[in-house]
């Protein structure tokens, strides 16, 4: 019996590119080797919960395979916070789980609607990046079911090039199947958060250099349609867990119930004049002058980490086209970078309804992880015409100050760039030469970068 | 330790499995059953890991009859006096073209479909008939409501089970043991993966199926609409219906 397939059209969260692909969703583990087996399709990508924003987890005219039916919870240890669980098993489910029981993911991006599996092989990072580094680091070992059907164990002692090829490896060396990762043990589930408003790019700048130290979590939302003086002011948010007796009265019997959450949905795509430089210069004014300011606000875990979540299909805003995201990482001394691009997007008129600016700690060994020490711009483009040329423009300048773009969100970038971008490249194509010598794996990024043929 | 305790039969389908944890989820104890034990084993561990509840995966092959009464046995002997009831979701859908071509294809239809679930679920009826409480909640099909060319060898099958879940729930009413007969229409399930045009999810059609049972329903169909798309299809008058393709 051929393996049950749909012919859809697959996008990344961006929903620009939209491609043709042939999607699969095992039920079971053996069903992964099958459908790698059977060759019913030129190559295959796995796919999460497909929150990357661009083309890394979708194959066009190809096999699409997602991973969110192999979601079992294998084993937990309760001494050692290890869970060992399937490659589908999302954040969000992790969190249902465990919070109750006081422990929360040691790291986790700003949607808890990812899979294990896009975790690692995006090496996702989130606000304590400074502090605890990405999620390869909580990552014990997992188990990768190569091309050829061969199942390997991975981890830093054994088979640990793969392990390093996989963890930041978007796909592209195996499916990996299940995991094991140390969860982090939690005093509640609330954080306590220091707001501080900047005036300006310094004042955010230092303000970070000051005080990151002595918060596990930090991110700041900048102004991006702020120009002149006022260039890159921001609202930096930073955070740390709170015990049951920072929280109100209220809370402090039932210290891991966050409560309820109203979770509306965008119903329909924004049409193209609702986004419109007014309307979003409207919304950064209004978003700056409203953010809460003040130290020590109790806020739950939802709220703090994934505040888009809450809205289901929040990328409808940007149009039936779709969006672009991009996020760039600059090393420390490179932060000029960071204030050209803000005058690039402010001068472009080019509108981002949120521009996040976050320093990284060290990066790992990860030949394609993304992370390098330094700071990170994460910035929103609605697809139009004009939006390739001046991404292009603004490549040069990430390229010129040594900086990289993060594959996970990226749908544009040429094979040039990437290869400047990531040196490691090279390293990374002849491992996947060794294991995938039929490129059986292959996405529509992995083309558009020369990865794969 | 639970108080109740369930048993699920097919265990690796999908919906099965959501009922699996949505059983668990209230604090039953579960036993899984499946013929594939290594999916199995993790439907279980699963159930545990989430839950903190009791999960055994216990292997069951519908086609084995003669394993059917040691099974039936093992289940009641594990939960004891706690088996509350049990949902049976096995079931097997070859494509009709290749099946009226090919009888094994056909009769494995009727072994699995109806003869396996009569075999072991009237062990489960007789227990319960003696114990004098408990429910059979049974995953039957719309397909079985009206014989269409495209799919009258499953359908036909899922037809006698129904009909058989209506004489047992008659015989069972004075014992006070309560049959419930599910009729899903489209549920996203790697049967019909990439063949249906749209789909009710798994968890979805659990959270029905537990409902019927918790509301003593006899026939359910899940969604709840296919009532009224099957209310139409039985009526289309039989000489018209056989010029229809369908
Ligand atoms: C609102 C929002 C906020 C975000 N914030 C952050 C952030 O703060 N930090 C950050 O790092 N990222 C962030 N992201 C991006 C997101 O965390 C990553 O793209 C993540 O990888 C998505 O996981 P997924 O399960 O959706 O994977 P997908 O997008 O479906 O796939 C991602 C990659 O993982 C591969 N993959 C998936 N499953 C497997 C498997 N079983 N085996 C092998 N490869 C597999 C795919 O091939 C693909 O290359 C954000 C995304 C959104 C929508
Ligand atoms: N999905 C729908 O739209 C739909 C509609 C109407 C009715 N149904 C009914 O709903 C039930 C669940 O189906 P599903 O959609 O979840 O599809 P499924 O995944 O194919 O489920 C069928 C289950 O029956 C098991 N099974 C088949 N042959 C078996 C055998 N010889 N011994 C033991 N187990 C056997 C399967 O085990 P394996 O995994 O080992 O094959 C699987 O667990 C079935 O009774 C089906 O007829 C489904």
């Amino acid at each position: 019996m051929p393996e049950p397939v749909k012919n859809q059209p697959v996008a990344g969260w961006g929903r620009y590119p939209v491609h043709e692909c042939r999607e699969y969703r095992p039920e079971k583990r053996r069903s992964i080797g099958d459908i790698l087996g059977e060759r019913a399709q030129p190559n295959y990508i796995a796919r999460g919960l497909g929150r990357s924003y661009g083309d890394t987890a979708i194959n066009e005219g190809g096999g699409v395979i997602s991973c969110l039916r192999l979601d079992r919870m294998l084993g937990f240890d309760e001494a050692t916070g290890v869970l060992h669980c399937e490659a589908g098993v999302s954040f969000s489910t992790i969190i249902d789980v465990f919070l109750p029981r006081g422990y929360f993911i040691p790291v986790t991006p700003g949607t808890k609607l990812i899979s294990i599996g896009g975790a690692i092989a995006n090496d996702v990072h989130g606000k304590n990046h400074h502090r605890d580094g990405s999620f390869g680091h909580s990552l014990i070992e997992f188990e990768l079911q190569l091309p050829s059907g061969e199942i390997i164990n991975c981890s830093r002692e054994q088979n640990a090039e793969i392990f390093w090829a996989t963890v930041g490896g978007i796909g592209l060396t195996g499916i990996i199947l299940t995991a094991k990762f140390r969860l982090r043990k939690v005093p509640s589930g609330f954080v306590t958060v220091d707001y501080l408003k900047t005036k300006d790019l310094d004042g955010v700048l230092s303000a970070i250099h000051e005080s990151d130290a002595t918060y596990q979590y930090s991110m700041a939302w900048v102004d991006c349609l702020a120009s002149g003086r006022s260039l890159g002011r921001s609202v930096l948010m930073r955070g740390n867990h709170v015990g049951p007796g920072g929280l109100p009265a209220a809370k402090r019997s039932d210290p891991f119930n966050m409560g309820g959450r109203f979770s509306p949905t965008l119903p329909f795509d924004f049409p193209q004049f609702a986004l419109n430089p007014l309307s979003i210069r409207a919304f950064n004014v209004v978003f700056y002058a409203l953010s809460p300011g003040g130290q020590g606000v109790i806020t739950d875990c939802d709220r703090y980490f994934f505040p888009l979540d809450s809205i289901h299909h929040w990328n409808r805003m940007y149009g039936k086209r779709g969006f672009v995201q991009y996020q760039v990482t600059v090393p420390t001394a490179e932060v000029q970078a960071i204030v050209e691009i803000l005058q690039a997007v402010a001068k472009s008129g080019k509108a981002s309804f949120l521009a996040v600016l976050k320093k990284f700690g060290q990066g790992n060994e990860g030949l394609l992880s993304h992370p390098i020490e330094g700071f990170t711009l994460t910035l929103d483009f609605a697809v139009n015409d004009r939006l390739a040329p001046f991404l292009r423009e603004l490549d040069k300048t990430v390229l010129k100050h040594n900086g990289r773009l993060y594959l996970a969100k990226d749908a544009v970038m040429t094979p040039e760039t990437f290869r400047a971008m990531y040196p490691r490249w090279e390293e990374y194509k002849a491992l996947r030469q060794r294991i995938d010598p039929d490129n059986l794996l292959s996405s529509s990024l992995s083309r558009r970068v020369g990865l794969t043929p | 330790m639970s108080a109740r305790g369930v048993v699920v039969i097919g265990a690796t389908s999908a919906i099965a499995r959501a009922v699996a944890q949505q059983f668990a989820a209230g604090g039953c104890a579960v036993i899984v059953a499946a013929r594939d034990q290594d999916e199995n084993e993790a439907i279980a561990a699963d159930l545990r890991v989430r839950y903190g509840v009791e999960g055994h995966a216990f292997a069951w092959d519908a086609e084995a009859f003669d394993t059917h009464g040691a099974f039936v046995a093992r289940c009641i002997e594990t939960l004891g006096d706690r088996l509350e009831g049990v949902v049976l979701c096995s079931g097997y859908m070859a494509e009709q073209k290749a099946a009226q071509g090919d009888w094994s294809l056909a009769r494995r239809m009727i072994d699995v479909n109806y003869s396996a679930s009569v075999s072991v679920l009237e062990r489960f009826a007789a227990h319960f008939e003696v114990r004098r409480s408990g429910f059979l909640c049974v995953v039957s099909s719309v397909a079985g409501d009206r014989g269409r060319q495209s799919n009258y060898l499953y359908g036909s099958t899922k037809a006698a089970l129904s009909i058989w879940c209506e004489g047992l729930r008659n015989r069972l009413y004075p014992a006070g043991v309560h049959v419930v007969t599910v009729k899903p229409g489209f549920v996203d399930t790697k049967m019909t993966w990439g063949t249906v045009p749209f789909a009710a999810s798994p968890e979805a059609a659990a959270k029905a199926i537990l409902k019927a049972i918790d509301k003593k329903k006899n026939v359910v169909y899940v969604p709840w609409f296919w009532r009224y798309i099957m209310l139409i299809i039985r009526h289309v008058p039989e000489w018209q219906f056989k010029k229809m393709k369908m």
